[in-house]
């Protein structure tokens, strides 16, 4: 029997050497999408492979890795993508921003402001921001070289003909150092402003669709729009219920059956930093703590 | 009160605690080996060494039953460990017309050098679910008989003598072979590369592409101008030894389609090939292969290209089960956040359409 | 202004020399030249087969010949060879300076897309980004081409063939091409209908000094809108003068069966 042997991170080293080289390129031109020779893993095509990829190849025994998944750390992929290294690679995880150097994400920016040397890896699942306008991968790519975007303006026209403004609520297109039209993943718009000029370094990994692109740090990332029908991110009604934060991100929660709803922090480290220095919402937060505690116990 | 969810990293270990359980079973019954997956179950593990692309038959048959018998679920598995494996270099090109033939057929020549060999085959069985295999069947010992010195030279090597089939390209010594597992894909792709591509493919959907092709979606009049199955030798150039080193042997099925006629201004016509390789006794998978493969050439050919099989770019880019498998079942996943801001724009729309239609309503309702 | 003006009517717009095709031992085209002037109509007739669909590709830079040249002189004055052109070069000048309206509208509109936008376009291609502005002129040339710009919001699947056609001309038109190519623009559509098309058109080219290209096997069309008529017949150009005189007093045999074969105007 063939025992299998895993190297550091699970990536054999010339693979991983392969992915860096990837990166630089994207780095190099950034918002180009890098075709690169992504490797069958061990979790399904979907499920992160190119983030896991990217995060395999550039992970160091002294790096402090962060997993979220629609923000939260404590969704399954989300564990399952932290504990599969903290196994292949054995480094130390947390779920506090600002403590990692590593974070990787699949549909969310942190709220708490990324900082120089930290690295941001999103997980992406269709990485052509032309794909839905253009089936044709040989089309899009010289719509790319060419710099023809005026495809994607005209879908940003007919939500403006259709519904009166732009009605993109993630995935929303951007443009990368005034070149290349980017797929942000589906994040969602709300969190576009973050990209823009941002101290860390983006990468994004498509793994299924095998491209790998970048953002270097402080680099002008412009969401796509009209003069006269600038962009504009999601804004909440209401304070987060938990920690009563007013500029974050938050998820509806329905809380019976009969259209009972709240909503909190979509970016639990975040919520839970800010309960812990004594904010509040509307609903007490002692219950929460309580249980939290005894999960992680558990 | 409202409680953040929390404990899914319990949940998980609990979800694979019980996978293991219900794989398992019950535990009253005989646990299955790898050996009687792999004696017993042939055809499953040629399968998922082949679209797996490891050649391992114990490896193969670990992962299905790793998988529950979900053969997709074990090329996976399959995959997963063959991409880590360090790459050590390129075996020399199989001869395929040098393989120690256990079946071989032809429908183009009723009689061939060498001669038809059936082997083991459900053609020609009567599909009657057969009771006697439920338990303790024993077989017949089969016919045996001096193995046959004769060559068997491949069907459509004999036809190329005549210059009636198109020639093999000949690659130039010393290239490269294209891998797109080493190297990301990109259109229009060469042929080693759409062959490496289809041999990775998942067979039921080959299997559909090229029976669109029988259908009209793209006709190439095919006939199997040969299949054939048997073991060859794999050999490895060693560069400090100097020569071909054997590695050993290896079982594969080979399927060569004729197919209609190219020519030209310039050139005589000639039968065109399509062609289908595949680990163990794959044959519905090596047919279907060679069918898509022509199909694929229609450009090449300077065929019209207007069905789905002759589309290089639909073709390689949905082939893949363990690629489609995934994003398919990636809709498992969360989408909270996603969902969220398609909610929230719903509601603004929503909104607004009823503000827009407010006063007409009232008027109505007046009336 | 108004001598700048004379000196560029004065050169040629597209000059086209020895154009030949071959497609393996079939000759489309044979040894084509001719010059075209700013505002002026050209067309190109003959039957099926005759050549003038694979000459109208050359010219439109779309098909490379097996020999000769297709020139055009740029907006900046400046006479280049397309062959030289880049492909960025080249399609920038397909969406600015240069016009292409199909036979089948389905061609040359994207169909699922509202008529505004299929106008506006060409507009967001070359950096137009104000929602109003580019509306506002896909708008007024909707009016232009007579369709009703309360349907400014509609996909053209919903519009009939001749409005089709005349917002595929809008599409066409709204950057202010100096060379519009067509390609049998009336075919498949009513009597009535190709006859309001028309009209349309000879006022547009008219109004816009427009220099046109048109291939098509109706005489009629010709009569009405060129200035000058080739005639192709198995790849080569058989007759080639003003359209009055080589529609009312053919020279070729060939032509003057063309002719005959159509009611008079």
């Amino acid at each position: 029997m063939n025992a299998p042997a895993y190297n550091f991170a699970y990536l054999d080293e010339q693979t991983k050497r392969m992915i860096r080289r990837a990166i630089l390129k994207a780095i190099a031109i950034p918002g180009y999408q890098v075709p690169f020779a992504s490797r069958e893993m061990p979790m399904p095509y979907g499920w992160g492979t190119g983030g896991v990829q990217v995060t395999a190849a550039i992970l160091g025994p002294q790096d402090v890795l962060k997993v979220i998944d629609q923000g939260s750390d404590d969704t399954t992929n989300a564990i399952s993508i932290r504990k599969f290294f903290a196994k292949t690679a054995g480094v130390a995880t947390t779920t506090a921003t600002d403590e990692a150097t590593v974070i990787q994400t699949r549909h969310r920016i942190p709220e708490t402001a990324l900082r120089a040397n930290q690295v941001l890896v999103y997980q992406v699942p269709i990485p052509e921001p032309l794909r839905f306008l253009e089936p044709r991968e040989t089309e899009t790519r010289r719509m790319h070289a060419l710099a023809e975007y005026g495809l994607m303006h005209v879908k940003l026209y007919e939500d403006i003909a259709r519904f009166g403004h732009i009605a993109t609520a993630y995935a929303y297109p951007v443009k990368v150092n005034a070149r290349y039209v980017m797929d942000p993943s589906p994040t969602p718009k709300f969190d576009n402003p973050k990209m823009d000029n941002c101290p860390a370094l983006q990468l994004f990994g498509a793994g299924r669709e095998k491209r790998i692109y970048a953002i270097p740090p402080y680099t002008q990332v412009v969401s796509l729009d009209f003069e006269d029908h600038p962009f504009e991110p999601y804004r909440f009604n209401a304070p987060c219920a938990l920690c009563g934060a007013e500029n974050s991100y938050l998820d509806e929660i329905v809380t019976d059956d009969k259209g009972g709803r709240m909503f909190v922090c979509s970016d639990t480290d975040y919520c839970e930093g800010r309960q812990a220095a004594g904010h509040h919402g509307s609903l007490s937060a002692a219950p929460y703590k309580e249980k939290a505690q005894e999960a992680s116990n558990g | 009160m409202y409680v953040a969810v929390k404990g899914g990293e319990r949940a998980i270990e609990n979800a694979h605690r019980l996978l293991a359980h219900k794989r398992r079973g019950d535990q009253s019954v005989a646990e299955v080996t790898l050996d009687q997956i792999s004696e017993q179950l042939g055809l499953a593990v040629d399968r998922v060494m082949s679209e797996g692309s490891l050649y391992d038959r114990e490896l193969a048959a670990l992962a299905i039953k790793q998988a529950r018998g979900d053969l997709i679920e074990a090329i996976f598995l399959v995959r997963a460990f063959r991409a880590t494996l360090p790459r050590f270099g390129t075996s020399e090109p199989v001869d395929t017309g040098a393989m120690r033939v256990r079946r071989r057929v032809s429908a183009t020549f009723k009689d061939i050098p060498g001669g038809q060999i059936l082997g083991p085959t459900f053609d020609y069985t009567h599909r009657l679910l057969d009771p006697s295999l439920a338990e303790g069947f024993v077989p017949e010992a089969p016919a045996v008989a001096e193995a046959s010195t004769a060559p068997t030279p491949r069907v459509t090597d004999i036809l190329g003598r005549d210059g009636l089939i198109e020639s093999s390209p000949e690659a130039e010594d010393g290239a490269s072979v294209g891998d797109l597992t080493r190297e990301p894909l990109n259109f229009p792709a060469d042929r080693d590369l759409r062959l490496q591509n289809l041999a990775r493919g998942d067979e039921g959907f080959l299997l559909a592409m090229g029976y669109s092709t029988q259908r009209g979606y793209g006709r190439n009049h095919p006939f199997v101008g040969e299949i054939r199955f048997g073991e060859v030798e794999v050999e490895f150039l060693a560069e400090d030894v100097g020569f071909a080193v054997p590695l050993g042997a290896i079982e594969l099925t080979e399927c060569q389609m004729v197919n209609q006629f190219k020519g030209s201004a310039t050139e005589a016509p000639c039968f065109t090939r399509g062609y289908g390789l595949a680990f163990g006794q794959s044959e519905r998978k090596t047919m279907s292969m060679a069918l898509v493969d022509r199909a694929l050439r229609a450009r090449e050919l300077g065929e019209e290209a207007l069905a789905p099989a002759q589309d290089e770019e639909f073709v390689m880019s949905h082939s893949d089960n363990v690629q489609a498998t995934g994003f398919v079942e990636h809709l498992k996943l969360p989408h909270y956040v996603d969902f969220q801001s398609e909610l929230g724009l719903l509601r603004k729309l929503r909104q607004e359409f009823a503000e827009a239609n407010a006063p007409d309503a009232m008027k109505e309702a007046a009336e | 202004m108004a001598d700048q003006n004379l000196v560029e009517n004065d050169e040629p717009l597209l000059v086209a020399k020895s154009l030949s095709k071959s497609f393996g031992r079939i000759k489309a085209c044979r040894d084509v030249s001719f010059s075209l002037y700013p505002g002026e109509v050209l067309a190109i007739v003959g039957e099926s087969g005759s050549g003038k669909s694979t000459l109208l590709q050359m010219l439109s830079g779309q098909l490379a010949p097996s020999a000769g040249h297709v020139s055009y002189r740029m907006r900046d004055g400046i006479t280049r060879d397309l062959a030289t052109l880049g492909e960025a070069e080249r399609r920038f000048l397909f969406r600015t300076d240069w016009g292409f309206v199909h036979q089948d509208p389905a061609q040359g509109l994207r169909m699922a897309v509202s008529a505004g936008a299929n106008v506006g376009e060409r507009l967001m291609a070359v950096g137009w980004n104000h929602y109003g502005r580019i509306r506002d002129t896909a708008s007024d040339w909707l009016t232009r081409v007579e369709i009703d710009t309360a349907r400014i919001d509609d996909a053209p699947r919903t519009y009939s063939g001749g409005m089709r056609q005349r917002l595929q001309i809008a599409r066409n038109l709204v950057t202010e091409p100096r060379l519009v190519f067509m390609d049998e623009p009336t075919g498949g559509l009513d009597v009535s209908v190709q006859a309001r098309l028309l009209d349309l058109l000879r006022s547009l080219v008219a109004e816009l000094n427009l220099a046109v290209i048109i291939v098509t096997h109706d005489l009629a069309v010709a009569r009405l809108l060129s200035h000058r008529v080739m005639v192709m017949k198995g790849g080569r150009v058989i007759e080639t003068g003003l359209t009055d005189q080589v529609l009312d007093d053919p020279r070729e045999p060939y032509t003057q069966l063309l002719v005959s074969s159509i009611l008079p105007p």
